[in-house]
C-alpha cells in the first residue's frame, strides 16, 4: 500500500498540468474557471488543440487515436485538466458516440466517423430522452421504420444538450415494436440533423440559459448504412455508452476549482466580525465540504484503479451520484458567500461583482446534475440492485 | 499510489478473519460482553501465538515488526467480528508508548510480554473535566528517592479493569509530561472497573501518592503521545469500517428475507434506496480509512490526516447505524440480535479519542491556511 504517485506519474502529471496551462488559451479557461458560458468556438478550439496533441480521446482504441494509458494515466489526465479549466473534449463525442462507434461499429462506420468525432469536425448531439421515457429510458417511442435501403424515422427527442451546436445525432429508434421486452426492439441510428424532416427547438431554462433542445422528427429518411451495429441491438450499446458517462461526471477536478475560488472570496467578504473565511460556522461547512471531496476523490482512485479491463464498475454509479451531490453543494456555498450580491444579473457597472451576480443562476442550473446523466434515485437502484443484491 | 493488499497481507487478513470466525458467530456475539472481562482468552492465546499481538512491536522484542497495513487490517478483521479481545488499548497503544519512550531495559522487560499476550498495559491518560484534544492535565508527579509518587485522577481508562500494569501521563516537578509505569494493585491506587456501553470494559483510577517509574528519560512525552494517539485513530477507523460492512451486510441480508405484506422488505424502494446510501457512506469511510493507513505506511503520522478520516469514518458509522437498525424495525434494538451490539460499538468509537465535533473543529480552524487540501 502506497499512497504518493510513482515518480513516473508526478512526471506524467507535471507534463500534462503544464500543456494545459500553456496551450489551451487562457481566455477560454477562465471562462471555464468562472463559470461563464462557452462559445461553440470556445468549445472546438479546446477541443481541436487536445485533439492535435493526441489528447482528446485517450480512453479509444489505440487504432483510433487512444493512448495505452494505465488507469492512473487515465485519471491524472482529466484531473489535471478540470484543475487547469480546460473545457473537456465533447462529452457526447469522446465519451458517448465514439466508444459506441469503436467497440460496437462496422469498419466502414469508424472509417467514416472516428476521425471527424475526435478532431470534433462532426458535433454531435444525443438522442436518447422523450417526453415519456426519461428514467425509463426503454420505454422511448420514436420509431424508425425500414424502406429500402432507408429508415424512416417519426418521433420525439428532449432534453437534447447542446443541440443548437450540433451537426449529427446519435439516437436511439424503436426498429422492431412488437418485440417481447421493450428493450428488445431499440437501435442505434446516425443521422446529419440537417436532414429534410427534422426540428430543433431550443428549451430556456432555469437561469435564463439555453442548452438543451426538443427534436422533432418527421419522415427523416436515413440511409440504413447509419445503422450503428446490429439492428435491435440498440440497448446494449446505449447501456455501454450509460455506463462511461457515470464514470466522467463525478467532477472532482471541477469541485475543487470551485471551493478554490469560494474560499478566495470568503477571504474577501467581510462580516462584521473580521472575514467570512474566519467566521468558525462557515469554515466548518467548508471543511466539511472539502472532506467530503477527498472521501470521494479517493473513492475515485480506488474504483479507477479496480477498473483495468476497461468495463464500467458498478461502482461508478456512487461517483455519479456523490459527485454530482458535491458539485451541487460547491453552487450553494458560492450562492450563501455572494449574500445579497448574488440578486443582480448580467448588470454592469454596479457594485455588486460579476462573479457574485452569477451564483444565483449557477446555483440554479446545477441543480441539474443529480437528475442528467441517471438521476441520484436511478443510481441507487443500480447501487442496490447489482452491488447490494436487493 | 497502490491502495491494494499484497498476497501476504492478504493471508494475513484471512487467516484472521477465520480464527474470529470461529468464536464469534450471532449468539456468542450477543453474549460475550456479559462476563467479565467481557472477552475470551482463549481467542487471546491464539491471536499471540499467529503473531497478531507482536504485529507493531521490533523482531528484536519478540513480535513481528509488521507495518500500519497489517496492523489495520486486524483491526479491521476486529471491528467485523466485533471481537471484543483489547488488541488496541492493552496492547497497540501500550506498545507504541513504549517503543517512543521506555528504555532499553523497559522495553525489554515488556514488549515481549505484549508480544506474547502474557501481559496486558493500559493507558491512563483522560482525566475529569478535560475533552480531547486537550493536552492539559493535572496528575502531579512528586520525585521521591530514586523515583516518583503520582496523585490524581485518570478517567476513562480503556480497558484499565485487566490491566496488569498502566502507563500514566503526569506533570512532572520540572514542568514536561512524562510517562510513568504504575502498579494498578499497588499502595495509593484505588481501581473502580465499569462496563462500557458497547459491552465493553473500562475503569477509573484514584492515585495517591501511588510509586510510578518513569518510561525512559523523555523529560516532555506530549509529541509522543500525540503520536501514538494518531496511530490510534487510524486503528478506530478501520475497525470501525469492518463494523459498519457487517453492520450494512446484516441489513441487506434482514431485507432480503423479512417478509411484510407479502413481499420481502426489498420490494420496498423507501428502503433499498436508503440502503443504497449506506453503502455510499460505507465506501467513503473505507477511502479514508485506507487513506490513514496508507498515511501512515509512508512514515507520515499527521493529525489533521487522522481528523480528516476520524470526521468521516464517524459521519459514516453514525449514518449506517442509524439505518442498520431502523431497516430492522423492532429486532434492531434487542440485545439479542447481532446488529445493535455492532451499533452501540460504532457509537462508543464515536466518543472515544474526539468526536465529530473535535475532528471538524481541527480542520476548520486551518481551513483559511491554504487554498486546495492534497492527498
Amino acid at each position: 500500500m502506497k499512497l504518493a504517485l510513482s515518480s513516473d506519474e508526478v512526471a506524467f502529471r507535471d507534463e500534462l498540468r503544464h500543456f494545459y496551462k500553456t496551450e489551451i488559451p487562457v481566455e477560454i479557461r477562465d471562462r471555464v474557471k468562472y463559470g461563464h458560458e462557452l462559445s461553440r468556438d470556445d468549445i472546438v478550439t479546446a477541443n481541436k488543440i487536445l485533439n492535435d496533441h493526441g489528447l482528446a480521446v485517450p480512453n479509444w482504441p489505440v487504432a483510433w487515436g487512444g493512448k495505452d494509458w494505465t488507469p492512473m494515466q487515465r485519471h491524472l489526465w482529466l484531473d489535471e485538466m478540470q484543475l487547469a479549466s480546460v473545457p473537456e473534449p465533447l462529452t457526447f463525442n469522446a465519451s458517448m458516440v465514439g466508444p459506441v462507434i469503436a467497440q460496437f461499429g462496422s469498419e466502414e462506420l469508424k472509417q467514416r466517423f472516428l476521425p471527424p468525432t475526435a478532431a470534433l469536425d462532426i458535433w454531435w448531439c444525443q438522442g436518447f430522452s422523450e417526453p415519456d421515457a426519461g428514467s425509463d429510458l426503454a420505454s422511448l417511442r420514436t420509431t424508425a421504420v425500414r424502406d429500402g435501403d432507408s429508415y424512416i424515422v417519426n418521433g420525439q427527442k428532449i432534453w437534447t444538450t447542446l443541440g443548437q451546436y450540433a451537426d449529427w445525432i446519435f439516437c436511439l429508434v424503436r426498429t422492431d415494436p412488437n418485440a417481447p421486452k421493450k428493450q428488445a426492439g431499440i437501435s442505434f441510428l446516425l443521422f446529419d440533423v440537417k436532414s429534410p424532416g427534422v426540428t430543433m427547438r431550443p428549451i430556456k431554462l432555469i437561469d435564463g440559459s439555453y442548452e438543451v433542445n426538443e427534436v422533432f422528427f418527421e419522415n427523416v429518411r436515413v440511409p440504413a448504412d447509419q445503422l450503428v451495429g446490429e439492428e435491435n441491438q440498440g440497448w446494449t450499446y446505449a447501456k455501454f455508452l450509460l455506463g462511461n458517462e457515470r464514470t466522467s461526471i463525478t467532477g472532482v477536478g471541477k469541485t475543487k476549482v470551485k471551493i478554490g475560488l469560494a474560499k478566495d472570496y470568503a477571504r474577501q467578504t467581510r462580516t462584521g466580525h473580521g472575514t467570512l473565511l474566519e467566521d468558525p460556522v462557515f469554515a466548518a461547512r467548508v471543511a466539511e465540504l472539502e472532506n467530503e471531496l477527498l472521501a470521494l476523490e479517493l473513492t475515485q482512485l480506488r474504483v479507477v484503479s479496480n477498473s483495468a479491463d476497461g468495463k464500467p464498475n458498478p461502482a461508478s454509479s456512487v461517483l455519479k451520484l456523490r459527485g454530482s451531490e458535491l458539485q451541487q453543494a460547491a453552487t450553494e456555498l458560492l450562492l450563501d458567500i455572494a449574500g445579497a450580491d448574488a440578486l443582480p444579473v448580467d448588470a454592469e457597472g454596479i457594485a455588486s461583482p460579476a462573479w457574485a451576480q452569477h451564483t444565483g443562476p449557477g446555483y440554479l442550473n446545477y441543480r441539474k446534475v443529480t437528475i442528467y446523466g441517471g438521476s441520484s434515485e436511478v443510481q441507487r437502484s443500480i447501487v442496490s440492485s447489482t452491488i447490494l443484491g436487493l | 499510489m497502490d491502495l491494494e493488499l499484497t498476497e501476504e497481507q492478504t493471508m494475513l487478513r484471512d487467516t484472521v478473519r477465520e480464527l474470529l470466525h470461529r468464536f464469534y458467530d450471532g449468539e456468542a456475539l450477543a453474549k460475550a460482553g456479559e462476563t467479565d472481562p467481557g472477552w475470551n482468552r482463549t481467542v487471546w492465546k491464539q491471536l499471540a501465538d499467529l503473531g497478531v499481538l507482536g504485529l507493531t512491536i521490533d523482531e528484536d522484542d519478540g513480535g513481528v515488526g509488521a507495518s500500519p497495513v497489517e496492523v489495520m487490517l486486524v483491526q479491521e478483521e476486529l471491528g467485523r467480528a466485533l471481537a471484543p479481545e483489547p488488541v488496541l488499548d492493552a496492547v497497540v497503544i501500550p506498545a507504541e508508548l513504549l517503543k517512543l519512550t521506555g528504555s532499553a531495559e523497559q522495553r525489554g522487560r515488556l514488549l515481549p510480554a505484549l508480544a506474547a499476550g502474557e501481559k496486558l498495559l493500559a493507558f491512563a491518560h483522560a482525566e475529569p473535566g478535560q475533552r480531547w484534544p486537550s493536552t492539559e492535565i493535572t496528575t502531579a508527579a512528586a520525585a521521591q528517592g530514586d523515583g516518583y509518587t503520582l496523585t490524581g485522577v485518570k478517567n476513562p481508562v480503556l480497558r484499565g479493569d485487566v490491566a496488569d500494569e498502566l502507563i500514566v501521563s503526569a506533570v512532572l516537578p520540572g514542568g514536561g509530561t512524562g510517562l510513568f509505569l504504575v502498579d494498578p494493585a499497588g499502595t495509593g491506587v484505588t481501581k473502580r472497573a465499569y462496563r462500557t456501553f458497547d459491552g465493553r470494559r473500562g475503569a477509573q483510577f484514584d492515585f495517591d501518592g501511588a510509586a510510578g517509574e518513569l518510561l525512559g528519560d523523555t523529560v516532555d512525552a506530549a509529541e509522543q503521545i500525540a503520536l501514538v494517539q494518531g496511530y490510534a485513530q487510524a486503528a478506530l477507523c478501520a475497525e470501525s469500517v469492518g463494523a459498519m460492512e457487517i453492520a450494512l451486510t446484516l441489513t441487506t441480508e434482514y431485507l432480503k428475507t423479512r417478509k411484510q405484506f407479502g413481499v420481502t422488505l426489498s420490494k420496498f424502494q423507501t428502503l433499498t434506496q436508503r440502503a443504497a446510501d449506506c453503502y455510499v457512506s460505507l465506501e467513503l469511510a473505507r477511502s479514508m480509512s485506507l487513506f490513514a493507513t496508507a498515511a501512515l505506511a509512508d512514515g507520515g503520522n499527521d493529525p489533521v490526516v487522522a481528523s480528516r478520516a476520524r470526521l468521516q469514518v464517524g459521519k459514516s458509522a453514525e449514518h449506517i447505524g442509524q439505518e442498520a437498525i431502523q431497516m430492522h424495525g423492532g429486532i434492531g434494538v434487542t440485545a439479542e440480535y447481532p446488529v445493535s451490539h455492532y451499533v452501540a460499538r460504532l457509537t462508543a468509537i464515536g466518543q472515544t479519542l474526539g468526536g465529530a465535533l473535535e475532528h471538524r473543529r481541527i480542520l476548520a480552524d486551518r481551513v483559511g491556511s491554504y487554498d486546495l487540501p492534497e492527498l
